[in-house]
């Protein structure tokens, strides 16, 4: 190791060049066009939106601070507490159906199959193609006079007398939008999932299986366990998306009929944009906050649980 | 594919995983695996054979299920897509959202990029802090910034430009392209940048010569994902742009296409395929790196 006795013969590096090898300038110069442009669109107008929600804020006038009026009046809409007990009952409903039918196909894909790799990038098919168009076909197979679905039940297998108004009523309505989310949620889930459960080593089934465990024990104790970790990470993101699902209610439906498929995210915008409320709106939008950070807590002791069970360090 | 299956299955002996050990009888594997997978097929497909079967239909095929079978297509037309090519700006709105994609797309790989690097490999005081910053800032979604993001826009006086949407884009495309490419950076050996340092290259040559060369699959799998993201997005795109030729394609088909109470299906579905194909191309190319990123980035 001697290297005193050598020299370096490089050419002395220009001023500019020294700039850039300093180590704290250079952290700067990289981190600012990422930081600036989530400062500027993202932490800004988030902050903003809170405020605006304190005000009577309309498009293209300031408006004026009136503290807590936005949300006491919200309080006694109909329309708006409709909107906050139905996205409750859309996010729940749609991912307990989104995370049953997923784990079933991915349970399903981990199978020994032929074709394997195919059968994968074509479910992930409705994952890719963009929410609004594939709303628009889910419109269109929803149509009161020729669904495609009422014309297999009603004229090819003679289960009901009548078609279906699948957007004309409130129920009706709801529960179509339920299931077009499910179909929209399931390939996103599967595909984590089964990621998931290409982690979990054959060796335990193997174990598990000279114990004499039976399939549903097997899946109970084995996969179960070592699945949560990142069952719980993509609940979190599914939920928090479904909770805030805007592209699908609002090509559907638009919130109708009689407002009664209004989630937060559509009713916000609603009053917002062609409404003109810029405050009511934001009013509307900070009322997600508050569940979006539990769930974002969530996501954070979910993943901490998965250190200590992994025992790797904070990596 | 459900008879077919069952002959090319291998000795139970041979699979792999935990297949290896249950002797399920091949009867028994149809109905449990594979059945309900053609199912799942069926389902998941359905709605895209739908698009396909309605775009070539002539109008009057279209509503009249009575003479003619709804699953097939009895004379197949491209009067739907020369209404939609030639009598609407569908060509102008798909310029426009290839424009505003491939844009927010190049801006938010070159700022996640040197995000990436100076978080993951400059590793200054508190670089953990910041990485964790940005990936909070993934959990903030778009419903509710758009309204104080409206106000923001207008008042830069970007309203109904396309550079409200390459600036406004970046907000979810930068915590997910950095989150992505912080797991790539951490995978190449930093051995190979210290050898660098040894020989006496700069931070910004190594950056450029070793280090990218290196995560190319990482940029590959970013660059994709923020392409598809930005071609998907809706929300700002409905709330920043409102003339007519200015909107993208998402946008443009529900609000351009869709007059009075008279649907058009077949331009409609029309539309919505050919929305849909360019993504969906350009995922067949790439289907191993959306797996990965998409697997990848819930597994970091």
């Amino acid at each position: 190791m001697d290297a005193s006795t050598w020299v370096a013969k490089r050419q002395p590096p220009t001023l500019l060049g020294r700039l850039f090898d300093y180590k704290p300038f250079l952290v700067f110069i990289c981190l600012t066009p990422a930081i600036g442009l989530l400062l500027a669109f993202l932490t800004y107008p988030l902050g903003l939106g809170i405020y605006l929600a304190f005000t009577d804020t309309e498009i293209g006038g300031n408006g004026s601070w009136v503290g807590l009026e936005n949300f006491e009046s919200l309080l006694d809409d109909r329309i708006f507490l409709q909107a906050v007990w139905w996205t409750f009952v859309y996010t729940a409903i749609a991912t307990v159906g989104k995370f049953a039918l997923g784990l079933w196909l991915a349970l399903l894909l981990n199978q020994h199959i032929p074709f394997k790799s195919v059968l994968r990038a074509i479910i992930l098919l409705p994952y890719i193609v963009p929410t609004v168009l594939s709303a628009i076909a889910f419109w269109w197979i929803y149509d009161p006079q020729f669904s495609i679905i009422s014309y297999v039940l009603v004229d090819q297998l003679h289960w009901l007398d009548h078609y279906i108004d699948f957007l004309g009523t409130p129920w009706a309505a709801r529960w179509s939008l339920i299931a077009a989310n499910i179909w929209r949620g399931i390939p996103f889930v599967a595909i984590t999932l089964l990621a998931g459960l290409q982690t979990i080593s054959p060796s335990l089934y193997e174990a598990a299986m000279l114990d004499g465990a039976t399939p549903w024990q097997r899946f109970r104790h084995v996969t179960a366990p070592l699945l949560m970790p990142i069952l719980a990470i993509v609940m979190t993101f599914s939920v928090l998306f479904t909770f805030t699902d805007f592209q699908l209610v609002y090509s559907i439906t638009r919130g109708g009929p009689i407002n009664a498929t209004h989630l937060m995210a559509t009713l916000a915008f609603q009053r917002g944009i062609p409404g003109a409320q810029l405050g009511e709106g934001a009013a509307i939008a900070v009322a997600m906050i508050p569940f979006l950070i539990l769930a974002t807590l969530f996501s954070y002791f979910a993943l901490g649980r998965r250190k200590w069970q992994q025992g790797s360090d904070n990596d | 594919m459900t008879d077919a299956t069952p002959v090319d299955d291998t000795p139970v002996v041979e699979a792999e995983g935990p297949q290896l050990l249950s002797w399920d009888s091949r009867t028994r594997r149809v109905v449990t695996v594979y059945v309900p997978l053609v199912c799942f097929l069926i389902i998941l497909l359905f709605p895209f054979y739908w698009m396909g079967v309605t775009t070539f239909k002539p109008n009057s095929e279209l509503i009249n299920y009575k003479d003619n079978n709804p699953f097939w297509i009895n004379s197949p037309t491209l009067s739907n897509i020369k209404k939609l090519l030639f009598e609407t700006d569908y060509a102008h709105w798909l310029v426009t959202t290839m424009g505003v994609a491939i844009g927010s797309t190049i801006l938010s790989l070159l700022s996640s990029v040197l995000a990436a690097y100076a978080i993951q490999r400059l590793r200054f005081r508190g670089s953990d802090y910041v990485g964790l910053a940005i990936y909070a800032a993934y959990l903030v979604p778009p419903s509710i910034l758009f309204i104080p993001l409206a106000q923001v826009v207008y008042q830069l006086g970007l309203f109904d430009t396309p550079f409200a949407l390459i600036l406004t884009y970046p907000t979810f495309l930068v915590p997910f392209c950095t989150w992505l490419l912080i797991g790539y950076f951490k995978s190449i050996p930093y051995e190979l940048e210290e050898c660098a340092l040894i020989d006496g290259a700069s931070r910004l040559q190594i950056l450029r010569r070793i280090t990218l060369p290196l995560a190319v699959p990482g940029l590959i799998s970013a660059g994709i994902f923020a392409f598809t993201l930005s071609w998907n997005e809706f929300i700002y795109a409905l709330a920043f742009i409102s003339s007519s030729e200015k909107k993208t394609v998402p946008v443009a088909i529900l609000t351009e296409l869709v007059q009075g109470d008279v649907y058009h299906w077949g331009s409609l579905m029309a539309g919505a395929l050919l929305g849909s194909l360019p993504v969906a191309i350009f995922y067949m190319f790439f289907v191993e790196y959306y797996v990965s990123s998409l697997t990848g980035a819930v597994k970091e």
